[in-house]
């Protein structure tokens, strides 16, 4: 009973709109530097973290956050904490090697932590294989583990009754939706099942993490390429490892059309392949970026401006926002999981027509 | 493009794919086979229900139109031995009316008849004490009209005169 209230709690915060903590972030401001301490604030909201920042008091220049473990391949295992980096103010050492954050980014270094630059101002020094837990794979574990529990525990009630129990209630219509909305009408009633664990999945995954994103925790994990670039491969190779003959037969030697026709088709077809997941991986780092960067600029603007009146305006747009937001969140996570669909229905469909 | 690039952290995407291929797997066993068998169960479960409901009603619809028929087989009966009761008790009143009349007649017919011989039999009677008293009487009369000589003389004379011979 504990863990459920402690759990119910969690998930109250989790849904507060971000407005209440960045505000009090980028309270003490210097009025100069306002709008370029915006822009940082976003840029480095946007990017990953090597530890789990909540915010900053500028005043006494302290952060409220934790650090996250760092591990590091580079000729031999390197694990330690991020607090060695200081914020990314100090020089870590592991082993005997040195390393340094450097715009987000673990490099090489000496002692000194002296960072070598060429001409276009890249750094040149060596980058070790990194590993680390960072605040977006933290987030993920934990939001995994939630999602895990939370269906788990929907699943189990179904043992005692017909009816799941409340987090059941809520989620069932939702799996319903993903199985009558999304996965029947694309795929069709033969195929549908071996793809259902993965859009379920995928559904629930992208709206719990874009959920979250729009708390004040200030997580930005499907604004990340490498996180949408590794859903949009896992939906490319089950596309491509499920498909029926028709599926490559309609790629690479279109069936109804002239000769001349199905040598300029293939190429197009072929490039559509990839462009397919391509767009999803875009789509979805895109969106999530745009909201993140739409929604922290209002919040900035409120102190940008120095009269009520436009404050309150800008608050009650960034409310509506926020709420525009929750929406996206949970469209973002539909359009991926129907596009998903959307391919493996191609994959398995049974062309008896000639079109 | 090269921005995306230059963001795209292998560690990040390592993590992820672990992490989701895990997760995957973990809701696939303990999550989305349980509540999607649970869910087809009672979906399935629900259809029968309103399949054998639907049954039911024909079956209740059925009985019910057998019970009117039985109902309306019951009715016809009972108005058929009503109808049948009626025309025996009109027959069985016809019958002995006709049987009392027909008695009567009879036994008018014999006491007529009866009536018949007993006067047959008291004028016969009375036709033969007639006769004796009349001879009686004739008797009497020839006995006294012959009683002198002159008047048998007379008598004899009278029929020899009747007597015509021609």
């Amino acid at each position: 009973m504990q863990g459920k209230k402690i759990f119910k709690l969690l998930l109250f915060l989790l849904l507060i709109t971000p407005s209440l903590t960045i505000a009090s972030e980028e309270v003490a401001k210097e009025e100069n530097s306002v709008k370029s301490e915006i822009k940082q604030d976003i840029m480095h909201h946007l990017q990953d973290a090597y530890d789990f920042h909540l915010f900053t008091d500028k005043t006494t220049n302290t952060h409220y956050g934790f650090p996250l473990p760092i591990i590091l391949w580079d000729n031999g295992l390197h694990v330690f904490m991020s607090s060695k980096f200081h914020h990314g103010e100090a020089v870590a050492e592991s082993k005997g090697n040195y390393y340094k954050i450097y715009h987000n980014k673990i490099y090489k270094t000496d002692a000194e932590g002296t960072l070598s630059m060429d001409e276009n101002h890249h750094v040149t020094n060596a980058k070790p294989l990194d590993f680390s837990i960072t605040k977006s794979v933290f987030s993920v574990m934990l939001i995994s583990l939630l999602i895990f529990l939370l269906f788990r525990g929907f699943a189990k009630s179904y043992k005692k009754s017909h009816i799941p129990n409340a987090v059941g209630k809520f989620m069932e219509p939702l799996v319903l939706f993903v199985r009558d909305e999304i996965a029947i009408p694309n795929i069709g009633e033969k195929h549908y099942k071996k793809y259902m664990s993965y859009l379920l999945t995928v559904f629930f995954f992208i709206w719990f993490i874009n959920l979250t994103g729009l708390t004040p925790l200030g997580i930005n994990v499907t604004g990340n390429i490498a996180v949408t670039f590794c859903l949009a491969l896992i939906t490319f190779l089950i596309t491509q490892f499920t498909s029926k003959k028709d599926y490559w037969k309609h790629i690479f030697w279109m069936p109804g059309v002239p000769v001349p026709m199905k040598f300029v088709l293939a190429p197009i077809e072929l490039l559509g392949v990839f462009i397919k997941p391509f767009a999803l991986m875009i789509r979805l780092y895109a969106n999530i970026s745009a909201g993140h960067i739409v929604l922290m600029s209002l919040v900035g603007l409120l102190f940008v401006f120095q009269n009520w009146f436009a404050r309150g305006a800008f608050l009650g747009l960034t409310l509506f926002l926020s709420i525009i937001e929750l929406l996206v969140a949970f469209l973002q996570a539909y359009i991926f999981t129907m596009l998903t669909a959307l391919y493996f229905g191609g994959a398995v469909a049974e062309h008896d027509d000639h079109h | 493009m090269e921005k995306l690039i230059n963001e795209f952290s292998v560690g990040l995407f390592f993590w992820q794919t672990l992490l989701f291929l895990v997760l995957l797997f973990l809701l696939k066993k303990y999550a989305w086979k349980p509540i999607l068998n649970a869910v087809n169960e009672r979906e399935k479960s629900i259809e029968d229900a309103l399949n054998k409901a639907e049954e039911a009603k024909k079956e209740m619809a059925e009985l019910k139109s057998a019970n009117e028929d039985l109902l309306k087989e019951a009715r016809v009966e009972r108005d058929e031995i009503l109808k049948e009761a009626r025309t025996l008790k009109d027959k069985i009143i016809a019958e002995a009316k006709t049987k009392a009349n027909e008695d009567a007649e009879r036994i008018v017919a014999s006491a007529r008849e009866s009536i018949q011989h007993e006067k047959m039999a008291a004028v016969t009677e009375l036709k033969n004490q007639v006769a004796v008293l009349s001879i009686e009487i004739a008797e009497k009369i020839l006995k006294e009209e012959l009683s002198s000589e002159a008047k048998q003389s007379s008598m004899i004379s009278s029929v020899v005169n009747e007597i015509q011979l021609n």
